[in-house]
């Protein structure tokens, strides 16, 4: 289980320091699929990254089964078994993607990496020997960085936006492949997600919005609320919807 | 003959554990010290000036020379080497330079090696540079290429210095004739003090003749290091340069490049990038759980490998 007590995030900006993360509480059970949502900029990432302790909470606590590993830095957090799956995962130059996974995997893990591959689309006689370079593209970078979360056995694993470049064949397998993880390693797995298949894979949809959790509520709901909102409006101008409210640029 | 010192140098420059098969001359302190032939390649003294003749008859498949050089105490050495690949033929030669310096006076060699590769032939060439030795005696190493390749031919050059090389000015001259095709790759590292110059001169003089090279580089400490990657195109023919450099700590690196076409068909690519190792890059292995200095050998182990 992962708490999140009162935890705030306070980042230094170009324009100064800026509240990013406002006392948020959060309780993680284990086996469970959660998706975060809600509009850009309102805090997903940031949440996932003070998990992962990319950025160090500038107050409150955050506790692993009991441990609170508020002060523990990104490896440390990383050996304790929390993985982040980046929403724009750096290339490297001259470090393959079979090198990748078995850094992911561990030395003694003796996990077929080809079958890693296919878990996430891509065929692993064309991609074992490349280089992570800018030969990869946008959607090929998400699989591998996919892949190497699924690599490791984890407590705790944070997808960021993994459905971004990943076409509709693939993102059937993508979903089937989030619940095997949860399955079969007993993962807490936290998806940040826009989209209606990935949200209708969670027990829990967590709705933040302005560095807040706005909402803790079922997929059933949220898709509901959603969904009648759409019918209500006219516009079909992609209007945004914020936590059952109507954030409209028309005038319905 | 050889002893523990030698041993453990030859092993870093040209991957020898045991003296080798097929050809080879092994050079250690301005001296010959063990030389093999076979049917196909012959090695030769040079009579007029130090150094040795490497032939390879026309025809030679699948057949190595090894010509590393050592130097274990304080010295200038110079040396000019010959190789003539016969047409057809298709050989590795694996050069490289040790120095085992405990002294405090300077460990030099200056080598000069000119490749003839005839019609057809193919050559695949190893370079290793390595220095080691506790004395603050300077190891320096100042190789100077010159590669001809005729018709068909097709060279590739692997060049290497990883460590404790002091000061290094490497020079390389190819010229390349019809259907000719180079392929160079070059790595680099310098720490502390340590100076390297790397100048690459391509000429494309045949139709359809092609030239790649792909230098890659680490700088740390307070080294310096300057590239000069030059390609010329007279033909119709195709030239592409990367030069990618990492730069860490109090290091400078100058990656100054040029091509030049004298002819409308020449088509000329040169990419230069020098940059130090992004914050997403070691902040993905952390997350793997690699620590930070374990993540930065990782990133620079891959990128020069």
């Amino acid at each position: 289980m992962l708490q999140l007590k009162n935890v705030n995030l306070i980042l230094e900006g170009e324009q100064g320091k800026k509240q990013i993360l406002k006392d948020i509480n959060l309780t993680l059970e284990d086996k469970r699929i959660y998706v975060m949502t809600g509009p850009n900029g309102g805090g997903k990432s940031s949440i996932a990254k003070t998990i992962m302790g990319i950025y160090p909470p500038t107050s409150g606590q955050i506790i692993l089964n009991g441990e609170d590993i508020s002060a523990l830095g990104v490896t440390e957090r990383a050996r304790l078994g929390i993985g982040y799956a980046f929403q724009q995962p750096p290339r490297f130059k001259g470090i393959k993607v079979k090198d990748m996974l078995k850094l992911a995997a561990g030395e003694d893990s003796n996990l077929n990496i080809c079958d890693l591959l296919y878990d996430v689309g891509l065929c692993s006689q064309d991609y074992l020997e490349r280089e992570i370079d800018a030969s990869f593209s946008g959607g090929e970078l998400k699989r591998v960085e996919i892949a190497s979360i699924l690599a490791r056995k984890l407590k705790v694993a944070l997808f960021d936006e993994p459905e971004a470049g990943i076409d509709l064949w693939s993102f059937q397998s993508l979903t089937e492949t989030f619940e095997n993880l949860n399955r079969k390693y007993n993962t807490t797995i936290v998806i940040i997600s826009h989209q209606e298949r990935i949200l209708r894979l969670a027990h829990q949809v967590i709705v933040i919005a302005d560095g807040m959790v706005k909402e803790i509520t079922t997929p059933h709901k949220f898709l509901g609320e959603i969904e009648k909102m759409e019918s209500d409006c006219l516009c079909k101008n992609n209007c945004t919807f914020i936590g059952g409210k109507i954030d409209a640029q028309c005038d319905r | 003959m050889l002893n523990v010192i030698d041993k453990k140098i030859l092993a870093a420059v040209a991957d020898l554990h045991e003296i080798p098969q097929g050809a080879f001359n092994i050079r250690k302190n301005g001296q010959g010290i063990i030389r093999n032939t076979t049917a196909n390649i012959d090695i030769v003294t040079k009579k007029d000036k130090p150094g040795i003749d490497i032939i390879v008859k026309p025809g030679t498949k699948k057949e190595s020379v090894h010509i590393p050089v050592i130097l274990s105490q304080g010295m200038n050495d110079m040396v000019y080497n010959t190789f003539e690949i016969g047409e057809g033929s298709d050989v590795l030669v694996v050069a490289g330079c040790g120095i085992h310096n405990s002294g405090s006076h300077t460990a030099q060699h200056d080598g000069i090696h000119e490749f003839y590769i005839r019609k057809g032939a193919r050559m695949k060439y190893v370079e290793k540079h390595y220095g080691e030795g506790e004395g603050n005696g300077q190891r320096v190493l100042n190789p100077k290429t010159i590669i001809e390749i005729e018709e068909g031919g097709w060279a590739e050059l692997e060049m290497i210095q990883i460590k404790g090389v002091d000061r290094t000015i490497r020079d390389t001259e190819v010229r390349l004739h019809k259907n000719a095709r180079l392929i160079v790759t070059e790595r680099l590292l310098t720490t502390e003090g340590q100076n390297a110059e790397s100048n690459i001169t391509v000429e494309l003089k045949g139709d359809g003749s092609t030239a790649q090279i792909l230098s890659r580089s680490v700088a740390q400490g307070d080294s310096v290091q300057v590239f000069h990657l030059n390609m010329r195109g007279y033909a119709p023919c195709r030239g592409h340069i990367q030069c990618d450099s990492i730069i860490m700590d109090k290091a400078k690196v100058s990656s100054i490049p040029e091509i030049t076409a004298y002819h409308s068909e020449a088509q000329l690519v040169h990419e230069a990038a020098i940059g130090r190792i992004a914050s997403e890059q070691l902040t993905k292995l952390m997350t793997l759980g690699l620590t930070e200095k374990e993540a930065e050998e990782k990133i620079l182990q891959g990128f020069l490998a």
